[in-house]
């Protein structure tokens, strides 16, 4: 085991892990925030997507050792008070079957209106085609995003 | 009307357990989703009180109502708790909805399967919310001692014509030791008053969900909790030898590794029949995959290794065979095939589908000898007890004969059992057999420490109980450019499940009909899939009806209603008779001769299948536009679909797909719609990409990198529409997936002129015909 300092969410934490323990785990079950899903652990699904530095990256492909000086959020620290505009245009488009993907899938939306205020249709697909919804909320996510586009 | 509709005296007797405030779990103000100018009732209350089993009421006017059945997505936690509301008669921002734990005394049927929530709750529920408000009323009236019949309620306040009023928390306390009304004196509301039923209402849980707090099975955690990584047969059929657990004991934080006692297999199809198990516990889900990893396993054979390749051998021989007893037969089917002009005859198959729930398998379990505390996404809770109650041996021995004793003996077992259902990461038929459920109950045992059983998705897509491999063989027999005679032909893995399948749409609708049924024994587990028996079989039926239509010259609609007329003929016949004879006996007999109705109502079906032709603007298609028609009754739901092709850059693209729907009252259009566009697409989905295949009886698919799942550039547009007819409401779950297929197949067709007879139709990028 080996003592990393993490900077998640904004606020420092000392984690004790395994190097080799990717950043999905240590936040589920060392830091306990569980948003971050598993889904496929081969980087295929999006469920686990946080963002490093501002980029949505696959957790379950990032090992804690790189992880230090790296500035990580989670969908937990998207926004203080769930008011991010994706999170209130999820809301208004009632986006979620089970929910399981949804976490993933509001990251990876975040990461891309960073990059792209007004994404078109193309640029939407080609942003979220890494992330699985097996409920096929699809229609939804991309309304949504549109929406939180627009509201941004 | 049938026992489904019969109330449960018992669900409605009053509980006192509930009261007293000790109960709210994981409140949260926006979980009604409140509109801006509805002020919502601010704070906790002081006390609560249990009025029945479905709600219980603070002495603020504050409402929890608990959801029964478990939650996979298709969003009845916020569904079935609205129906409570709307016969409460309370304002639904009031209301806090909970997730009822397992309790047969008070709720029956708590199972997410076949479409039937809903249903099946629809008078349970609306009579749980009316007692309750009838038990309000009866308190605030004796407050005020008058007669009941002079108060009236409207958003949790019961007035008198005085002008005074309660709200529901000033009389909440005397409603609560009321004597519980009787059946016949609670008034159901009217449907023309709904005020919830029938209005958008968010998901109670989104807040948690897109703010990504603990909600899920996987996401639980106790003190002292372990996590185990299971290692199963690589292949079907195989038993352990020996494992070499050297370098797995090396892996940082393993802390034990044990074989799994061997269950019996169980005579039904959907037991996961890899019996033989290494379980390896540790103190993080990494360290127990790496573990796993780790290990070295040697396997052999039990029974001969299965693939692709046999079975689909195998399953044609099948279908081609003689059927020593076909499960219906009307008229005279071969000597309409001896008279027929010309046969037409195709045959389609469809391989085995893991379910891929995104959320892979999981458990929670915590075995002391006191108590056995279980916490995971089940769809069959009641039944997944009843397993775990033998596992462990907690069914004290009885006289097998003695019916009491057993009872007793199972409701002793049963109170040591907490069993709690959390949200699933979806379902779609695997998380009916709760063979991960039993692991972790068997692991805690043993190690004597709360676990937490997790399978990767590996573990997920190799060890499931699949959607069995299928082909169906339809014949149809033409004379004068109509349809004579019909014969469908299944040949399905272990015999896909088959119930009143051969009643269903065209049965009743043509003079001579058969339907026969083969099985192809394996060894490889199968089960319910996402509309078990239809889900392929209405791939087949719609685009074989096509292709008929098209080579003798008729509209694929107007055939159809063709085919659906024939059938109302048949059932208004078998209804006159019902009406005019009483007597059981004579009705039977007046029956004789009369063809057997279809499991459908021809009506229904025939006015889903003119909306949609209306919606879809068959007969009307814009240039660069090709449609395809498809149309399916499953699940007590009826659904017609037109799918809209386009070619793009040479490519046939499915751009939208108009979906018209019968499920009667639709309780939550918004999340109806949803759960509508999903089926869609998952239908779509597996039709173009689903494809598992076996080698040397081991799947040659693990994960999404082989395994490909629909995604967002490849969904098309889905457009909802429902058929309004006030009919009691039916589910939504599964219906609008089988139609898909066949959907996207025809308008493939019409856009290239090539048909898609096996699924999936896109292999290696390449769409195949
Ligand atoms: S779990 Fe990381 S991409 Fe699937
Ligand atoms: S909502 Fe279920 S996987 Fe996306």
């Amino acid at each position: 085991m080996a003592t990393y300092n993490l900077n998640i969410n904004g606020k420092m934490q000392t984690v004790e892990a395994e190097s080799d323990t990717p950043m999905l785990w240590v936040l589920r079950d060392v830091i306990g925030l569980v948003g971050t899903k598993y889904g496929c652990g081969i980087a295929q699904c999006g469920a686990c997507t946080i963002h490093i530095d501002g980029q949505a990256m696959r957790s379950c492909q990032l090992p804690v050792s790189a992880m230090e000086s790296k500035k990580i959020t989670t969908i937990e620290g998207l926004s203080a008070d769930a008011s991010h505009p994706l999170q209130d245009a999820w809301r208004q488009h009632d986006v979620p079957q089970c929910g399981y993907c949804q976490a993933g899938q509001i990251m990876n939306a975040a990461a891309l209106l960073s990059n792209n205020s007004n994404p078109n249709d193309q640029d939407i697909d080609d942003a979220m085609r890494g992330n699985i919804c097996r409920c096929g909320t699809y229609n939804r996510i991309k309304a949504a995003i549109k929406t939180a586009a627009k509201n941004s | 009307m049938e026992n489904i509709n019969k109330i449960n005296r018992r669900n409605f007797l009053k509980l006192s357990g509930l009261s007293g405030g000790g109960l709210i779990l994981g409140f949260n103000w926006s979980s009604c989703n409140s509109p801006k100018d509805i002020t919502p009732i601010k704070t906790m209350p002081k006390e609560w009180f249990g009025i029945n089993a479905f709600l219980k009421i603070g002495d603020n006017g504050l409402v929890t109502i608990y959801s029964p059945n478990p939650e996979i997505g298709q969003n009845i936690k916020t569904s079935m708790p609205m129906i409570v509301a709307e016969e409460l008669d309370v304002k639904w921002e009031d209301v806090i909805v909970e997730q009822a734990g397992l309790n047969t005394e008070w709720y029956s049927r708590q199972v997410a399967g076949g479409s039937q929530s809903i249903r099946h709750g629809w008078t349970s529920l609306r009579m749980a919310g009316a007692t309750a408000k009838q038990m309000l009323v009866n308190g605030a009236a004796k407050q005020w001692q008058i007669d009941p019949s002079e108060c009236s309620v409207a958003d949790g306040i019961i007035s008198n014509k005085k002008g005074e009023s309660f709200g529901f928390g000033d009389v909440a306390k005397v409603a609560s030791t009321m004597e519980v009304p009787k059946e016949e004196d609670v008034k159901l509301k009217k449907t023309e008053d709904y005020k919830i039923i029938g209005t958008d209402r968010g998901n109670v849980d989104i807040e948690e969900i897109i703010t990504g707090k603990p909600l899920f099975g996987i996401d639980t955690k106790r003190e002292g909790m372990m996590y185990a990584a299971v290692l199963r047969a690589p292949a079907f059929g195989q038993k352990l030898i020996s494992v070499d657990d050297t370098e797995a004991l090396k892996v940082k934080g393993v802390q034990k590794i044990i074989k799994l006692q061997i269950l019996q297999r169980q005579k039904f199809k959907g037991e996961n029949v890899m019996l033989d198990k290494i379980a390896v516990i540790a103190n993080s889900t990494w360290a127990a995959m790496k573990g796993k990893k780790a290990l070295v396993a040697i396997w052999e054979n039990t029974s001969p290794a299965e693939n692709t390749i046999s079975h689909k051998i195998a399953l044609n021989k099948l279908a081609d065979s003689k059927s020593k007893k076909p499960v219906r037969i009307d008229g005279d089917p071969n000597t309409a095939f001896a008279q027929a002009d010309e046969i037409i005859e195709r045959t389609y198959e469809s391989p085995f589908l893991p379910h891929n729930c995104m959320e892979p398998m999981n458990f929670f379990a915590s075995v002391t000898n006191e108590k056995v505390e279980l916490v995971g996404p089940i769809q069959t809770p009641e039944w997944t007890r009843g397993r775990i109650a033998s596992l462990l041996n907690l069914i004290e021995e009885h006289d097998p004969e003695d019916k009491d004793a057993a009872k007793i003996a199972r409701e002793k077992a049963f109170a040591k059992i907490d069993l709690q259902m959390t949200r699933m990461g979806g379902g779609f038929g695997r998380r009916l057999y709760g063979d991960f459920a039993l692991e972790a109950v068997q692991i805690s045992k043993e190690m004597e420490t709360p676990i937490q059983v997790i399978w990767t998705r590996e573990d997920d897509m190799t060890a499931g109980t699949y959607r069995p491999a299928v082909h169906y063989k339809i014949r149809a027999a033409i004379k004068n450019n109509k349809i004579i005679g019909y014969h469908l032909i299944e040949a399905a893995v272990n015999g896909n499940m088959w119930s009143s399948l051969a009643d269903g749409f065209p049965a009743s609708g043509i003079s001579n009909y058969q339907c026969d049924n083969h099985s192809l024994e394996s060894n490889v587990s199968t089960g319910a899939w996402r509309a078990p028996y239809t889900n392929f079989l209405a791939s087949a039926e719609q685009s074989f009806l096509d292709e008929v239509a098209q080579k003798t010259g008729q509209d694929a609609v107007q055939m159809r209603l063709n085919i659906l007329n024939q059938a109302k003929t048949i059932f208004d016949a078998h209804t006159k008779l019902e009406e005019e004879i009483k007597d059981k006996e004579k009705l039977k007999a007046a029956k004789q001769g009369l063809m057997a109705k279809g499991n459908y109502e021809p009506d229904r079906f025939i006015a889903v299948i003119k909306l949609a032709a209306e919606k879809g603007g068959w007969g009307n298609t814009p240039l660069g536009i090709h449609l395809g028609f498809s149309a399916f009754f499953s699940h007590n739901t009826y659904v017609a679909q037109i799918a809209q092709v386009k070619i793009v850059d040479d490519v046939p693209k499915v751009d939208k797909v108009i979906c018209v729907v019968d499920c009667g009252i639709v309780v939550n259009p918004m999340a109806a719609t949803n759960l509508i566009q999903g089926g869609v697409i998952d239908g779509i989905g597996h039709s173009m990409f689903g494809d598992f295949t076996f080698e040397n009886g081991q799947p040659t698919m693990e994960n999404f990198n082989k395994y490909r799942l629909i995604r967002m550039d490849e969904a098309p547009q889905i457009e909802v529409h429902y058929v309004n007819n006030g009919k009691s409401p039916s589910g939504l779950g599964e219906p609008t997936l089988p139609p898909a297929g066949a959907a996207v197949a025809n308008a493939f067709h019409s856009a290239t002129g090539v048909r898609m007879y096996n699924q999936p139709f896109v292999k290696d990028n390449k769409v195949l015909g």
